[in-house]
């Protein structure tokens, strides 16, 4: 017991709250000495880069809109993207994964984003919801529900949101009480992306029932079958955009969980759920710059195109200039998720930088979406072209995983705590 | 069965995407900073050897490319793809750009028999230079038989049924073992490289040799004069009638 609770310590320093950095030695070997920082990417990154890139310009793009129009799940490029290797990155080598870091996610990431965001999300969710258990399942939990992921192509999900609590996680109401060796669950869930084709889900729920108890102790995390009798998974929600992705509300009517499958102990789910975020922030700022880019490259051959006033688009300073701008924020935006997923392979607590390439990627994907709309004028606003779609994928991004607002509550607070400490 | 050793030759070209630029001295293209990737027909040829191995008729794959240090790339892609071990012939950048199908049909030739493979595979002829050579030079140095331009191959006990695709149609060859093919567009359709391969790749050995190592005379007899843009074309002028035709053709001299 005590061994387990000094192990699980030792997961939860390196991803609580406090200032403390750990010191990591496998850092050094992924950038050159003598320059400091370093702006290449090494052999097997562009190897995979390539893959990915190959990958969703020829398979996932010639499918997109047909996916868009009918919200059909993507269950043929699930499939595809799970055997080339692109899904569950994250999985340590021992359950059969690649065990790669946030960096190399965030690549593969941004690539698939570029094909389709919808199809992107779908598998992202899988690593979300899977990342509580790489960086807090004991042994068991990881060979039984991440080796489950890399036998076969199936989905989980990641189970905070409720109805009434999106960005005040601590004020999830969703219930857990200890009956025995089992937790009985009671409460309701939303916007569950992957709601309806998850094996399993983790979940989050209140097992300390005093009001009163902070958050850091009050919640724990749960690894739930999906067919466990009492869940009960709503329709699939049509949303503005990413619609071929599935997502629902989950109804769990005194649903029983084994005590195996609590990850670390009662009242750890805070930390942990929050934990999962720093790693993979990253990528969802990844994906909304695959989506800006998708948007810059649509609109400047566009532009390259389509003449008016006796000369090409390109040729009038106005949409150049509206490019560059475009061209800025995409590149600034690659650069800012980079570094929030440099910073945590390499150890450090990221959740600044993360904070930062999750916020301005979410809201540059948009205004770029939008910019290359108005590029393609009123054929960007008809769904023959590519560029509506892109409009209406981007905004989530500044909704999920943390909207933009906390987000900058959250770099407000890391950015004046580095003077008040 | 599982006793068939492959060699497969492959060639990194200019990436068949790249708009190809002349250098200004006319001494040859661009190639500094420019992408290069695997010959597409090499791609197919690495392909088809893997798809025997998973049949179980071939036991070993060693992916060989001749040139400077950058072929390590290729023959990493091969590696990826499924191939066992690399062969990196070495031979500097400057030489490189001398040698042609039969320097590296000798070099070919020479690995075939110190490796005792039983079938060597190569893309039927390289995008850069197109100069569909390579194999058949191979085929003849080895005195084996060849099956070019296959588009499809099967192994029947000692005999490799090669189906080949000729201007008149179809052809079917049966090749006795050990021989040369090279491939054609519809062999098959090449793999990704899956993440997983490509991790597993890095742990695969690529042994480093020069062609000297091998005995292996590299000099040409042939020098390159130069390289020059196909020439612009000019527009036509159109003519009202027949007349106009044949004053036309007698002005500028053509009748």
């Amino acid at each position: 017991m005590a061994a387990v609770l000094r192990r699980s310590c030792r997961v939860l320093r390196s991803i609580s709250h406090f200032q403390w950095r750990s010191q990591h030695t496998k850092a050094s070997h992924k950038h050159e000495p003598g320059l400091g920082y370093s702006f290449e990417l090494t052999e097997q990154q562009k190897e995979f880069q390539a893959t990915a890139r190959k990958f969703a310009r020829e398979e996932v793009i010639p499918v997109a809109a047909e996916h868009d129009k009918t919200g059909a799940y993507p269950v043929a490029l699930i499939k595809r993207a799970w055997e080339l290797g692109l899904m569950n990155t994250h999985i340590p080598q021992s359950c059969g994964g690649l065990g790669l870091g946030s960096f190399d996610a965030c690549l593969i990431t941004e690539e698939l984003a570029y094909g389709c965001t919808g199809f992107q999300t779908a598998a992202e969710a899988n690593s979300l919801g899977q990342m509580p258990v790489v960086i807090a399942g004991n042994n068991q939990q990881q060979k039984k529900y991440l080796g489950r992921m890399t036998e076969e192509p199936i989905m989980c999900a990641y189970c905070v949101t409720e109805p009434g609590a999106g960005s005040d996680v601590a004020g999830i109401k969703t219930k857990a009480e200890k009956k025995g060796d089992e937790y009985i669950i009671n409460g309701q869930k939303m916007w569950i992306t992957n709601g309806g084709k998850a094996n399993w889900y983790f979940l989050l729920a209140r097992s300390d029932p005093d009001p009163k108890a902070p958050a850091s102790k009050a919640f724990t995390g749960f690894i739930v079958e999906a067919d466990s009798p009492g869940v009960q998974i709503g329709k699939k929600e049509l949303n503005m955009g990413q619609r071929c992705s599935d997502t629902r509300g989950i109804v769990f009517e005194d649903v029983k969980v084994p005590k195996e499958n609590v990850l670390i102990g009662e009242g750890a789910g805070f930390k942990i759920a929050m934990g999962a975020f720093d790693r993979t922030r990253p990528a969802v700022a990844a994906g909304a710059i695959g989506l800006a880019q998708r948007a810059l490259d649509e609109a400047t051959k566009y532009a390259l195109q389509r003449k008016t006033f006796g000369k090409l688009l390109v040729e009038h300073q106005g949409v150049s200039f509206l490019l560059a701008e475009m061209a800025m924020k995409v590149a600034l935006g690659r650069l800012s998720y980079q570094r929030a997923a440099w910073e945590i392979d390499a150890g450090h607590r990221n959740t600044f930088y993360a904070s930062i390439a999750k916020a301005y990627a979410g809201d540059i994907a948009n205004q770029v979406a939008s910019d290359a709309v108005q590029i393609f004028g009123g054929n960007g606003y008809n769904s023959e072209y590519p560029v509506e779609k892109l409009m209406r994928d981007a905004k989530i991004y500044q909704i999920y995983e943390g909207t933009a607002q906390i987000q900058r509550l959250i770099i407000a607070r890391e950015h004046i705590g580095k003077y008040t400490s | 069965m599982a006793e068939l050793r492959a060699l497969v030759a492959v060639k990194r070209v200019i990436d068949f995407a790249v708009k190809i630029r002349v250098k200004p001295d006319k001494t040859g293209v661009v190639t500094d900073g420019v992408k290069h990737s695997m010959n597409p027909f090499c791609e197919i040829a690495v392909e088809e050897a893997v798809r025997l191995k998973e049949k179980k008729l071939v036991k070993e794959i060693i992916a060989v490319s001749c040139g400077p240090v950058q072929c390590q790339e290729t023959i990493r892609t091969a590696l990826a793809m499924g191939a066992d071990r690399g062969i990196h012939v070495e031979v500097p950048a400057a030489e490189a750009e001398r040698m042609g199908p039969l320097q590296v049909a000798r070099v070919l030739a020479k690995l075939a028999e110190r490796e005792k493979v039983d079938l060597v595979l190569l893309g039927k002829q390289a995008i850069d230079d197109d100069c569909n050579q390579t194999g058949q030079m191979t085929a003849g140095l080895l005195d084996w038989p060849q099956g070019t331009f296959a588009s499809q191959v099967t192994l029947e006990g000692d005999k490799l049924k090669v189906e080949r695709e000729i201007d008149g149609g179809l052809e079917t060859l049966r090749l006795k073992l050990p021989a040369v093919v090279t491939a054609d567009l519809r062999l098959n359709e090449p793999r990704y490289a899956t993440l997983p391969n490509i991790m597993k790749a890095k742990k695969k050995k690529v042994e480093v040799i020069k062609a000297g190592d091998l005995g292996v005379d590299m000099s040409s007899k042939l020098t390159v004069v130069s390289v020059e843009d196909p020439p612009q074309r000019v527009a036509g002028v159109k003519v009202e009638n027949t007349e106009d035709l044949v004053a036309k053709l007698k002005e500028i001299g053509r009748i």
